[in-house]
Order: structure tokens, then C-alpha cells, then sequence
């Protein structure tokens, strides 16, 4: 009609208005708070990107210790000084894992997706051949970062950093899996005997916390032991990980199994179906498809918790970057270690969270 | 709660002595010798006395004990694997056999020494409770500190004894309770605090990581006796007579003027206990060296020397005055330069 119409058309002015400056107050509000992201994301970008020293200073000298990073030449002028990371990364990544021998855990890292490929999405050319080299992928794996065999041994005790956290994170929660379905069925089973040992294992382990079952896995387990079987600490740790992560899975996946009607199990049975096979085709793909975000919740949290065992003496990421923090060559670099941790976890756990929506849509069917 | 975690501790030990008791069989110098390496418990990062530097190599004046021991048993310095511990797991892990001796700033005391069966074998640092000032206060005696806040750690035996300190000397002080090192070192030099307490070497490495050090002093006074030094198991006196007597090669090396780079040239010095010590001379006439009688090669003191230094080389290599930690030998000093440092004599 008029010639305004065009403008106030606009989708994007319309959405502002309605949205963004529907009244005086809220028109303000809109303004205080874009300054207030600006503001704090400009600092935060400076300081991590714009003003941060990588490898050299201001002045272009190579950064080799905490007296070369430009924001201790002129305090206050310049960002983060993230040398502390690159010359340190070999520990970050790898721990005290030897130089020479890094490719090993390069290719263990390597070969990672292509043993999760074939679980992770179902319509993938070959899938069968991945899921086959799934399997293998833990004794390949274990064989590359242990060695034996032709390569040299490189015990677990020298393993460090981020390969320490994925280790026990990635394989706690692979081998945790399994064993929590048994737990999950078994606590509703009509067996007794069954039903109570694992009501007890499920409440025991969920009644204590984590740091508890490391400390009982590194330091009571060895004094049952007779002199000279040491399971392995870092073993230790995996052990009371897996137990950790089963019973808490255990729990999220029971949540699913009683959501499924009992119609269901009834209707199996009428086909003439076994408690396996109803179990097997019927039960579990409705009652892990319920239970993927509180599943993925258990994994998250427990990925985070691998770093509480720095306590027990293993440097897993987060205990690699303390000990660089308190290394006198780079004291009071606090914030850049921190910060690049976060920013590694982060990094991991948001794509847990992200697989987990693809495959809540991927096996979302209307008549559910 | 106190009693029931040490009566928890107190239990575990218990079970780890009987087991440990039970199943041993061997020495442990056997144990270690046939392992190929020594197992040495380290601190999980302590700037200047055990921490990883950034190659990954562990470095302290704690870890060079460990480094000293392996060359006396193996005549290779880094024979030696580090296993982290914190004060938490510490004395478990020794018990349970997992390592072979612990050096870690470790205070002994008659608890440890004798309820939790551990035997300390010497002293690498005599420490103690300090306090820093920054410099502008003006203050230089801890005598001078009524009405001051302080920054203390809560539930330390630090916090005991800076009451009982203030008390005896009818002064008063306004605690400012922080939780970790690192938020000390964040309330003292936001200027919440006027002095910040723990063990003087953990002051001094705290103020080597501030924006000026040299603005800032530990005053003279040292409150309590925090006697720091490796520890082994009860019950293999073999053992830690082995682990004794390298710690003390380094303090009678320093003694003796032996230093890593002179070593060869003191094989032809004219004084016994040097000969002795770098085992060029033999005991009496039996032809053997004194290694022997710790069950070592002879040359287990040069191997030591050679490879790890005196213990003046570590000290000063790692915390001494012209490191960024920037300790001063005082109690450390040896016996004749005004120190209480003294190794029993080699003969």
C-alpha cells in the first residue's frame, strides 16, 4: 500500500522489533547487553588470538620460557602466551611417551575414527569389514601404544596427557557398554539371585564416589595382591572407571527398558519369541533409543571425571598441565593452561553431545 | 573424623606391612636390580625439588636422590622411573611395594617413622614455616608483625603454628583463610594480606613466579622443624642403609670438595676418606672395595658423583641463589659453614 510497507516487510527488521526493541526497556536492555558481549568477547578475543605470543614475542625472539613472553616484558599490553603450550605439546598430547616412538600414538589416533565409523553410522559402503576391524581396533591399539612384538615396550607408566584421557575415557566407556546392558537386564530380571547381586554391584558403586573407587583400585587392591602381581596402575584406574561408568549406564538404560509397555514383551511372546530373542529384537532397540541422552549425560560426565586421576598419580591432561604450571620456567601461566584444557574437553564433550541429537533424529520414527 | 581417617590409614598400612611381610621374597636391592630400574615415588610437580621440565625429564633436588641411588646400584643415573604421588597416596604406595623408596618433600616425624612403618634415611632439606612480606612494609623481623592479616592455608599444621607462634609472642594477627597455593599467591599480592605463611621453600618458589620477586622477602624467622628426606619401607635395613649412604656420599662429596667435574682428578687425591669414598682404596687387606659391604661395585660413590653431582651441584643447580627460586644455603649449609647439614663419616 504504502511505500514503508517494503521496509517494515523486512524480516529482519520485523524480528528485531518484535524480538529485540518490543519496548523501551527491553530496548535498552538489547543495547547494554550487545555492549556487554562486545566488550567481553573483544577481550577475550585479544587476548587469546589478537595480542596472544605464539612461538616468538613482540620482539621476535623465540619464547623458551616464561621471561620471553611479551605480557612479562610490558605488563598489561599484550594477551596470553601460549608457548607454554607448543613447547610443551609433546606432553600434553602424548605425556613422557618418546619422541621417536610418537608415531605410534599418532596412528593409534589415526585409526580411532575408522574403528567408531562403523558403529557410529549404519549406512556406510563396507560397514560389515569396519565393524570387523572394531573389534580388532583394542588389541591393534593396545599392541601400537604398548608395543612388544618387534617395537619397543613403552610402559604405561610413561604414557601422559590427552592419551591418558582418551584411553581411559574412550575405553572405559566401550568396555562399560556391555556390561551395563547385562547390569540393566539383570536388575529387572525375575531371578533372585541374579536380580539381587546386581542391585547390590549397581547401588554399591553408585553410592561411592569415583575418587573413592580409584583409591580402592590403586592403593587397596595391590596390598590383597601377593608381592609381585602389580596389575598396572593405569590398568587400576581403567578397572575402577569401567565399573564406574557401568553402573551409572546401567541405571540410564533401565530408565528406557521400563518405558517400553509391557504389551510389547507380551506381544513377543504370544509370536513365540525367547526372553533373548524378544529381548534382543524387540526390547533393547526401543530401550536404548530412549536412553541415548541420558546415556550420552553418563558418557560426558565421565569423560570429565578421568581427571580425578591425577590424585592417584597418572598425568592425564588436566595433571600434565599442572605440572607445567608449576615448572618456575613458566610459573603464573595459569590461565593459558587452563584455558587450552577447557577449550580440549570442551571440544570432546560437545561432540558427544552433537553425535547424540544425529542419531536421537536419526532413529526418531513417528509412531513412537 | 581426624581419628577415623588415621585409624583408616593406620588399617591400610597394617594390611600392606602383613602382605607385604608375607609375600616378600628377595631384598629389595635384588628386587630393584633385577627389574633393571628403580622405582622412585616423585612429587606430582614441586618447582626445584621434582617436576617434569619441558623435554619430560624429571628435575628437583628430591628427584636427584632417586638419580643417585640408581647410580650407585646401577652405575646409570636414569636407570630410575618416576612415579607420581601425591601426599595423599604417598605413603600407600610405598607400602605396597609399588616403588622403592619415596623422595618427595616429605616431612619426617615420629608418626610416620615409626606408627606407619616407614624409615626415613636423612635429611635433603631442612625446611620450615616461613613468612613473606613485601619489601615496603618495612618490616624485618617476624617479631614486628602485631595486628598484621596473614594468608594461611586452612587445616594445615601451618595454621597450628602460627597460632601458637603469635600466642607466645603475645601478639595478635587477623587470619585471611585461603584454600590452595595458588589462591595465597592471588589474596597476597592483591594486597588482601600483609604476609603470607607455609614452609619456606614453598615461599620462596611462590615468589619466584611473581610479576617482581625482588619486591618481596622472607623474613629471618623460621616457626617449626620441617625436616624433609626420602623414606623406604620397614624391614629391609639393607635397603636403606643403601639409600642412606647415597645421600650421604653427596653431603661428604660436597665435604671433600669432589665435584662432578673434578671426580677424576680426586682418584688421585692424597686424603683417605676421598680414596675411600671414590673407592680406590681397599678395606684393610682384603682386597675388596667398601661397596662391598653395601653390596655395591666399588665405584658406586663415583658413579654417584660423577653422574648426579655433590649435593652443593643439586642444591644449586636446582632451588640455589641463581635459580629463579633463589634459596640461600642457610640451615642446608654443611656443618662447618654454618649449616646443621652433616653426613655421619666414611670409614
Amino acid at each position: 500500500m504504502s511505500s514503508s510497507i517494503s521496509f517494515t516487510h523486512n524480516k529482519y527488521y520485523s524480528w528485531c522489533r518484535n524480538n529485540l526493541f518490543s519496548s523501551w526497556i527491553n530496548g535498552i536492555i538489547t543495547i547494554l547487553s550487545i555492549y556487554f558481549i562486545y566488550e567481553v568477547s573483544s577481550f577475550f578475543l585479544n587476548w587469546t588470538i589478537f595480542e596472544a605470543d605464539f612461538v616468538n614475542n613482540f620482539r621476535g625472539e623465540k619464547i623458551t620460557d616464561r621471561t620471553f613472553c611479551s605480557k612479562n616484558i610490558e605488563p598489561g599490553q599484550h594477551g596470553a602466551c601460549w608457548a607454554i603450550i607448543i613447547v610443551r605439546f609433546h606432553q600434553f598430547i602424548y605425556g613422557f611417551y618418546p619422541v621417536e616412538e610418537a608415531w605410534r600414538v599418532n596412528l593409534v589416533y589415526g585409526l580411532l575414527p575408522f574403528a567408531l565409523v562403523g558403529i557410529f553410522f549404519d549406512n556406510l559402503p563396507f560397514r560389515k569389514y569396519f565393524i570387523y576391524f572394531t573389534f580388532l581396533f583394542p588389541f591393534i591399539g593396545y599392541f601400537l601404544l604398548y608395543g612388544g612384538a618387534g617395537l619397543d615396550v613403552v610402559g604405561t607408566s610413561k604414557w601422559g596427557g590427552l592419551l591418558v584421557t582418551l584411553f581411559l575415557g574412550v575405553t572405559g566407556i566401550l568396555l562399560a557398554f556391555p556390561l551395563s546392558i547385562i547390569l540393566a537386564l539383570g536388575r529387572r530380571s525375575k531371578m533372585p539371585v541374579i536380580k539381587t547381586i546386581c542391585i547390590i554391584f549397581i547401588e554399591f558403586i553408585r553410592g561411592v564416589p569415583l575418587i573413592t573407587l580409584l583409591f580402592t583400585a590403586n592403593v587397596m587392591l595391590p596390598l590383597f595382591l601377593p608381592e609381585g602381581v602389580r596389575p598396572d596402575n593405569l590398568l587400576r584406574a581403567l578397572v575402577a572407571v569401567t565399573l564406574f561408568q557401568s553402573a551409572y549406564m546401567a541405571e540410564a538404560i533401565r530408565g528406557g527398558l521400563q518405558a517400553i509397555p509391557k504389551g510389547q514383551l507380551e506381544a513377543a511372546q504370544s509370536l513365540g519369541l525367547t526372553y533373548w530373542q524378544s529381548t534382543r529384537k524387540i526390547i533393547l532397540p526401543q530401550a536404548l533409543k530412549i536412553s541415548i541422552p541420558p546415556i550420552v549425560n553418563t558418557c560426558i560426565g565421565l569423560f570429565k571425571d578421568t581427571s580425578l586421576v591425577l590424585i592417584i598419580g597418572l598425568f592425564d591432561l588436566l595433571g600434565v598441565g599442572r605440572a607445567a604450571v608449576a615448572d618456575i620456567d613458566w610459573a603464573k601461566l595459569h590461565y593459558e593452561v587452563y584455558v587450552f584444557i577447557s577449550l580440549v574437553f570442551f571440544i570432546f564433550c560437545f561432540g558427544m553431545s552433537r553425535y547424540s541429537l544425529y542419531l536421537e533424529k536419526k532413529l526418531k520414527t513417528d509412531n513412537s | 573424623m581426624t581419628k577415623i581417617k588415621s585409624l583408616f590409614i593406620s588399617l591400610v598400612l597394617t594390611l600392606g606391612v602383613s602382605t607385604a611381610i608375607a609375600g616378600s621374597h628377595g631384598s629389595t636391592l635384588d628386587i630393584v636390580k633385577e627389574r633393571g630400574k628403580l622405582m622412585c615415588g616423585s612429587n606430582t610437580g614441586l618447582a626445584g625439588f621434582g617436576n617434569p621440565n619441558d623435554a619430560g625429564v624429571w628435575e628437583g633436588i628430591d628427584v636427584d636422590v632417586c638419580r643417585a641411588v640408581a647410580a650407585a646400584v646401577f652405575g646409570d643415573a636414569n636407570a630410575v622411573e618416576f612415579v607420581p604421588t601425591t601426599s595423599k597416596v604417598r605413603f600407600t604406595v610405598l607400602q605396597s611395594g609399588e616403588i622403592d623408596m619415596l623422595s618427595r618433600n616429605t616431612t619426617w616425624t615420629l608418626q610416620r617413622d615409626v606408627e606407619l612403618g616407614l624409615e626415613f634415611v636423612g635429611v635433603n632439606y631442612y625446611d620450615g614455616q616461613g613468612f613473606m612480606v613485601r619489601k615496603d612494609l618495612g618490616v624485618s623481623s617476624a617479631t614486628e608483625l602485631d595486628g598484621a592479616s596473614v594468608c594461611i592455608q586452612v587445616g594445615t599444621t601451618t595454621e597450628m603454628n602460627l597460632a601458637d607462634y603469635f600466642k607466645a609472642n603475645d601478639m595478635s594477627y587477623e587470619p585471611i583463610p585461603v584454600e590452595t597455593n595458588s589462591e595465597a599467591d592471588a589474596a597476597y599480592l592483591a594486597g588482601r594480606c600483609d604476609i603470607y605463611t607455609t614452609d619456606a621453600s614453598g615461599l620462596y618458589a611462590s615468589r619466584a613466579g611473581y610479576p617482581d620477586p625482588s619486591a618481596h622477602m622472607v623474613l629471618p624467622e623460621i616457626i617449626s622443624k620441617e625436616p624433609l628426606g626420602p623414606s623406604v619401607r620397614h624391614g629391609d635395613s639393607e635397603w636403606a642403609d643403601i639409600v642412606r649412604w647415597s645421600l650421604n656420599a653427596m653431603i661428604i662429596a660436597e665435604e671433600k670438595g669432589i665435584t662432578s667435574d673434578n671426580v677424576d682428578e680426586m682418584k688421585n687425591s692424597k686424603d683417605p676418606e676421598t680414596l675411600r669414598l671414590l673407592g680406590v682404596s681397599k678395606v684393610g687387606d682384603t682386597g675388596a672395595g667398601y661397596g662391598a659391604w653395601l653390596g655395591l661395585d666399588d665405584d658406586w660413590a663415583y658413579n654417584i658423583i660423577k653422574q648426579v653431582g655433590n649435593y652443593s651441584e643439586s642444591f644449586e643447580k636446582h632451588i640455589g641463589v641463581n635459580t629463579p627460586i633463589n634459596i640461600a644455603r642457610g640451615l642446608n649449609a654443611l656443618y662447618k659453614d654454618g649449616g646443621i647439614l652433616y653426613a655421619p663419616p666414611f670409614r
